[in-house]
């Protein structure tokens, strides 16, 4: 499934590149870290002779279209694009049944620190019951809300708070 | 012994009488004498001579005189030499005041050096020279038992007489705290307002870049002085608020990746956790008897407003919205709580009984309201309103009134002086460098200050006068 997933990003990817793709995906996927060939060695229990354990936050990593959804200003819906990378983490979760996972839950600075508490919280069991839905078990996922205090982007200004607004899936272990 | 407590003392004698008798008698410690604000102000009438307006904020700042204290004979003490310590007290005594946006000291070469019998006879006719209103006089005394007395006597110039007139009696490691008592005197019979300069401010220290801050509570006196860590930053810590006995501190730590609110003990250095399940629960603040803590929950995603005993045990829920509900402040009585809510689609402030029960909506000026204060004095809740710009402003509990007292990018989590005539609150830079600082603003918006904090500072709560 995620071979076959990736071999198409990959190749739609090529097709925007080269100009000849009437329709653009909305957000290209980020550059795959290892070359496709060694991509496609993907066994049962994960890629083989990459160095990186099965089952692994970096497995996770490099397997799923992001570890990462955002949300718009004050929001905490689950929008397609989130969706689409939500759908890539419960299907390597379900390859992964006795891996567990946290989700945090940020949010950007313009906002009252307790109130963004509560909304870190929100967008992180958004997410949660969203990988719910897709049949990862709840007993396997915990939530933490970080508020505004762990930004990633430090800037002040939209640019900055649509990637702060975030919610993400860390493998635990 | 006065060990802890600060002790008040009548002062019975006259200077000149204490100057020729150096071994006068200790001032009086009775049981009103420990706690001063119930001691009867042993000066003359209340009403007449000289009054400081506090409500306009356009009237000039009253001219106060506050000469160097002298001490009868000069005693080295591990506070350190009283005549030193005589300058110290009458600069604090000038800070504070000058602080209050209400005086303005005279510079120190319109004062004159004042001899110890001086003290309880001015030299009104050098001061009616000067623009001096009122004059606050007093001295250091260093006592055969190891404590300070600090006398402060305050003159009318014009009138010529005496208003007030108080001693102090403390351990050297508070001799400090005898300034501050000292300009509470002063701020109390000259503007009618109740005292707040002996009183201390919790807070949140911060340092490091914006993405990885490490955070600290920290514990100081209103100016800034006696400052102290009492976390290492191993865990973020946010909005500490004290007890109303001051013996303890309740705040919200990352400790072990559990948010959750604790309790940290002053006298013991210990935290302890106050709800023992595995939700998210923030924004705690003390009931004013300081049986309950009112905090947030978050329940799957839901925040709701629930009370704990502050001993612990089972929450009782208060709020019940799909909203989040939150930043929950009793009024003084503890009849009421006013907090914030998302629950009409934005953040607005709401009243409920103590019980949960009559909620109402107050705010409805346009915008976010957020994070609402009940004042200690009852008539106004502070707020954080979001449009643009986060500001602080007030509003009567009932929603009407409502003022904005600052204009910057982002100021946030007012919280009041124990008179409820200044509010503290922490104003935000932009950007990656853009550090959070503590501020103070007046209740006219005229006076806002900054308070030296030795790195960065945010979620500063203003603890209770001290005793």
């Amino acid at each position: 499934m995620t071979k076959l997933k990736t071999a198409i990003l990959i190749g739609t990817a090529t097709l925007a590149l080269a100009g000849c793709a009437k329709k653009r995906p909305a957000v290209l996927p980020p550059a795959p870290t290892e070359t496709p060939s060694t991509a496609g060695q993907t066994g049962p229990g994960g890629p083989i002779g990459s160095g990186v354990a099965p089952g692994s936050d970096a497995d996770f990593q490099r397997s799923v279209t992001s570890n990462t959804i955002h949300f718009g200003l004050d929001q905490y819906d689950i929008d397609p694009q989130a969706r689409a990378i939500l759908d890539s983490q419960a299907e390597w979760l379900q390859r992964n049944p006795n891996v567990r996972i946290t989700i945090e839950g940020h949010c950007d600075e313009r906002g009252t620190r307790e109130y963004n508490l509560a909304l870190g919280d929100r967008r992180a069991n958004a997410a949660k019951n969203y990988l719910a839905a897709k049949g990862v078990s709840p007993s396997r996922m915990t939530t933490i809300s970080y508020g505004s205090e762990r930004p990633i982007a430090l800037g002040s200004d939209e640019a900055a708070y649509a990637q702060n607004r975030r919610a993400v899936t860390i493998v635990l272990g | 012994m006065f060990r802890k407590t600060l002790t008040l003392a009548l002062l019975l004698g006259t200077a000149a009488a204490m100057a020729q008798e150096p071994a006068a008698p200790p001032p009086q410690s009775t049981p009103q004498a420990a706690a001063p604000a119930q001691a009867q102000l042993p000066a003359d009438d209340q009403a007449g001579g000289l009054i400081v307006d506090v409500e306009g904020g356009t009237s000039q700042p009253t001219p106060i005189a506050i000469p160097v204290m002298p001490t009868p004979a000069v005693v080295q003490t591990p506070a350190g030499a009283t005549d030193t310590l005589g300058r110290q007290l009458s600069d604090i005594v000038a800070n504070d005041l000058r602080n209050s946006g209400l005086f303005t000291p005279l510079s120190p070469g319109q004062l004159r050096a004042v001899g110890f019998p001086e003290v309880t006879a001015p030299a009104f006719d050098y001061w009616r020279g000067t623009a001096a209103q009122a004059l606050v006089q007093g001295y250091v005394r260093a006592n055969g038992d190891g404590t300070l007395t600090v006398g402060c006597y305050l003159y009318d110039v014009s009138a010529q007489r005496e208003l007030v007139r108080q001693g102090f009696v403390v351990p050297p490691a508070d001799w400090r705290r005898a300034g501050h008592k000292c300009a509470d005197t002063v701020y109390s019979r000259l503007t009618g307002e109740k005292p707040y300069f002996d009183s201390r401010v919790v807070y949140v220290s911060e340092t490091g870049p914006k993405g990885k801050r490490i955070k600290r509570l920290a514990i100081m006196d209103q100016d800034g002085a006696n400052h102290r860590f009492l976390t290492n930053g191993q865990s973020i810590v946010l909005t500490p608020r004290f007890a109303p006995n001051q013996q303890s501190i309740v705040y919200m730590s990352y400790e072990n990746d559990r948010p959750s609110i604790y309790v940290y003990d002053l006298g013991s250095g210990r935290p302890r956790r106050v709800v023992q399940n595995a939700n998210l629960t923030f924004a705690p603040r003390f009931s004013p008897d300081g049986r309950w803590i009112l905090f947030s929950m978050a329940v799957g995603g839901n925040t709701d407003i629930y009370r704990v005993s502050s001993q612990g045990g089972t929450p009782q829920r208060l709020t019940n919205s799909p909203g989040i509900d939150t930043g929950g402040s009793y009024s003084p009585d503890g009849s009421r709580i006013v907090f914030e809510s998302d629950r009409s689609g934005g953040q607005q402030i709401y009243t409920m009984n103590a019980d949960g029960s009559n909620q109402q909506r107050i705010s409805f000026g346009g915008g976010r309201y957020a994070t609402p204060v009940w004042s200690p004095r009852g008539d106004l809740i502070a707020f954080t309103k979001l449009a643009g710009n986060f500001r602080i402003g007030v509003m009567s509990p009932s929603g009407g009134g409502e003022k904005l007292l600052t204009d910057s990018w982002s100021d946030e989590g007012p919280s009041w002086s124990p008179n409820g005539r200044v509010i503290t609150f922490y104003r935000s830079g932009r950007g990656a460098s853009g550090a959070a600082q503590l501020w103070m603003v007046d209740l006219t918006g005229v006076n806002e200050r900054r308070i030296p904090t030795p790195l960065g500072g945010s979620d500063p709560a203003w603890g209770p006068l001290r005793p």
